[in-house]
């Protein structure tokens, strides 16, 4: 079971933190940053099964796969802002963590704007032309 | 995965002795030596931790951004 050992790694690595926070608090900081990227690299080799299907579906039903690239840029951007905010926030600085998410945010934006633009020009396409 | 689990036991291990090392030579007396020993043990463990993080970034570029 793949649950119960990550269960079983961030047990055990909370503890050793718990005993090194004492000693040297740096250490600590280092230490939960690994323990979250190990985790984290763990399951981002098991999501790329998940993608591979998105994009099986996406090419059978025909969708531009710009949209479906553009989709998982900003999926990607969303993990690593959130991963980076919580790291720094671990360390007790809440105003940098809230830039990350904030820079995060605007990023995700940005790559959003194409497929906003492409509703909006859907939706005036539909309205009957020189109404009212 | 190159990096096994075992990576997150050494750094608690460094963490560890470079406490305890820290302590003995504070009781010396040797001051600058003790702040020598745990910068460069900081240093050590650090370079562990931005090899995986690149690791990780690597990963999530070639599964969410296509590169």
């Amino acid at each position: 079971m793949e649950m119960i050992q990550i269960v079983g790694l961030g047990l055990m690595t909370t503890v050793l933190i718990l005993v090194i926070r004492e000693q040297k608090p740096m250490f600590a900081f280092l230490l939960a940053a690994f323990a979250g990227l190990f985790i984290f690299l763990y399951v981002a080799g098991k999501i790329e099964a998940v993608i591979n299907v998105l994009e099986d579906l996406a090419n059978r039903s025909g969708i531009p796969s710009i949209y479906l690239k553009t989709i998982l840029k900003i999926i990607g951007i969303a993990y690593i802002a959130e991963f980076g905010a919580q790291i720094v926030r671990d360390a007790g600085l809440e105003s940098i963590a809230s830039k990350i998410e904030f820079a995060g945010k605007v990023f995700i934006l940005v790559m959003a704007i194409p497929i906003i633009s492409v509703i909006v020009e859907t939706v005036l396409g539909l309205l009957p032309a020189g109404s009212g | 995965m190159n990096i096994d689990v075992s990576a997150i036991f050494q750094i608690a291990g460094i963490g560890i002795i470079i406490a305890m090392i820290h302590s003995v030579l504070k009781q010396m007396g040797k001051e600058d030596m003790a702040h020598w020993v745990t910068v460069i043990g900081f240093v050590v463990v650090l370079f562990m931790v931005v090899r995986l993080l690149n690791e990780l970034f690597q990963e999530i570029k070639t599964i969410f951004l296509f590169q």
